[in-house]
Order: C-alpha cells, then structure tokens, then sequence
C-alpha cells in the first residue's frame, strides 16, 4: 500500500531514471518516431518534481492528481495524455493498492492511445505487468526488450511500419524505468 | 454561425496556414486554432486546444487534427469543454476545406458528415 510519502519517492527514482536516461530515450525515438521523447519525458517529469517537492498532499489521490496534470500540460508529445491519464485513472482508485493502481492504469493507457498489446506500446509492457500479483525487474526488462520485434501499428511508429522491427519502443523503455522505480519503493 | 471549427496541429504555421486557406472560401465560419507548444516547439498542448474551444463563438465544433497525439489531447480537450465537439479522422487539409465550404452555404450538418466520410485517412 503506498503513502504519499512512497509516491513521492517513486517520482523521484523515476525521475532521477528519465533524467539520466533522456538522451537514450530520444535516440531510441529517432529511427521509429519523431525524436523527442527524451526531451518531453524530461519537461514533463522536471514540472512533476516541481510540483510535488516540498508540497502536502491530503492523500495518494490527490498527489497522482497534480503528477497528471504537470504531465498533460508540460509533456508535450503523445506521452502527455498517456501517461498523465494513467496517473488520473491511477487517482481514482482511492487509495495507493498497487494491486489494483497497476490494472487502473492500463486500463486507462489502452482506452486513451485506442492501443492493444502486440502493437508495440507501453501497453506492451503495462499488460505483463499489471496482470501479475508480484513482478520483478526481470520481468519488466522482458517485457521492454520483447517490443523490439514488434511491428508497429500505433502512434508515430506505425508510419514506418516493418522498419520499426529491431527498435525498442520508446514509451515501452520509459515506462520500464517507470515500474522498476515503484519496485524500488515497494523493497 | 452555429457551428465552427478547430485547427489543432503540431506546428503553429500548419495551423495558421490551414485557417488561412479555409477563410477564403468562408469568410463567416469561425476558425479558430490551436498549433504547436506555448514556447513554439512542436507539439500539441490540451490547455491551447481547450483555449481555441474557448475563442471560438460557435457553440457546436468540428475539429480537425494533424497525427494521433493531436488526437488524445483533443479527446482530453473534449471531456474538459461544456462545448459540443467532434472530431474527425480526416485528412486536416481537405476536411477541414470541406467542412467549411460546406458550412459557409448553411449546408445541413448531416451532408456535410457524408461528405466528410470519404476523406476519412486515420
């Protein structure tokens, strides 16, 4: 069950992850997308901390709330609805059970991006994870690394089609750092 | 005019350039846009995309957008507006001519969907 205290420190272990990872993130948008995920992850995750830091939240909706919003407006890219509508779906859960934060937020991911897995997303890294009672690192990393031979049929990525095979899906490589940080929270 | 229509694009000049085209041919539709990020960078923003719903003196919206991140911030846009607004999936620069050209002479909206359903390219 996580606090606001525990949501705070996985914004910070993520951020900390898009940060020192933002130049990685937008070199694997390069060959597949427009180039910019880095960048935007990095904005949109410097106004998160921003908003958050030194601020008291009544309870863990009300700070997955505010993540939302500094998310949809400071993010810029499709990644600004995606991941700023699983942190609202994420808000309207009640309260921190990662048990069911997980599946809110994939169910919110797969209605706002119309994506399925299979289609070389974060969804495909979301599913995985969200289904199971306990993930581990391995896991996340299994799921990440399995979108490298997808085709891609959603978003930016599509519009190269088979080139897209051999690539990782960026938002699947952020949303990795993204789980792998809850899990350093959850320890 | 009852309805109007919104130009969301990822650049700020394909905005402009695609109300700029449309106006010749209906000068009393309103038009309003919403293109690029607020510092210029491309890139599309929900808070712009609610404003251009705001600006607009049409109560009901067609809107028209550029690629698929357009779209999830205008479905967010959508859920935020007392406005009535659809969105097409349409090619922006030949719906969004057709649409107004349509509505200059107070084509009924009805013929101005069939008309639009040919261009549907997302």
């Amino acid at each position: 069950m996580l606090d606001v205290e525990n949501v705070k420190k996985w914004m910070t272990k993520f951020n900390e992850q898009i940060q020192a990872h933002h130049d990685y993130l937008s070199e694997l948008d390069t060959p597949i997308g427009d180039g910019d995920h880095g960048n935007n992850m990095a904005r949109g995750m410097n106004a998160v901390m921003e908003a958050i830091a030194d601020k008291d939240f009544t309870d863990v909706p009300a700070i997955f709330k505010t993540i939302a919003m500094s998310l949809i407006s400071k993010v810029g890219g499709a990644s600004g609805p995606l991941y700023g509508t699983a942190f609202m779906e994420m808000a309207k859960v009640g309260d921190g059970e990662v048990s069911a934060l997980l599946p809110a937020a994939l169910a919110g991911i797969k209605k706002r991006g119309k994506a399925e897995t299979g289609e070389k997303t974060m969804v495909d890294v979301w599913a995985p994870i969200a289904e199971k009672t306990d993930f581990t690192a391995d896991d996340v990393d299994k799921a990440v690394e399995a979108t490298k031979d997808m085709i891609a049929t959603k978003g930016r990525a599509s519009y190269v089609g088979e080139r897209s095979v051999g690539h990782i899906d960026p938002g699947a490589m952020s949303s990795g750092y993204l789980l792998k940080a809850l899990l350093e929270v959850e320890e | 005019m009852e309805y109007g229509v919104v130009i969301v694009s990822h650049v700020s000049e394909i905005a402009q350039g695609v109300k700029r085209l449309i106006e010749q041919v209906a000068k009393d539709v309103p038009v309003t846009i919403a293109g690029g990020l607020e510092n210029g960078d491309v890139g599309t923003d929900m808070q712009r995309i609610i404003q251009a719903f705001e600006d607009n003196s049409a109560t009901k919206l067609l809107a028209f957008y550029d690629l698929g991140s357009a779209k999830m911030n205008l479905e967010m846009a959508i859920e935020m507006t007392d406005k009535e607004v659809k969105l097409y999936d349409t090619a922006l620069v030949e719906s969004a001519y057709t649409a107004a050209a349509l509505l200059q002479v107070e084509t009924k909206i009805e013929d101005v969907e069939a008309q639009l359903k040919d261009l549907k390219v997302k």
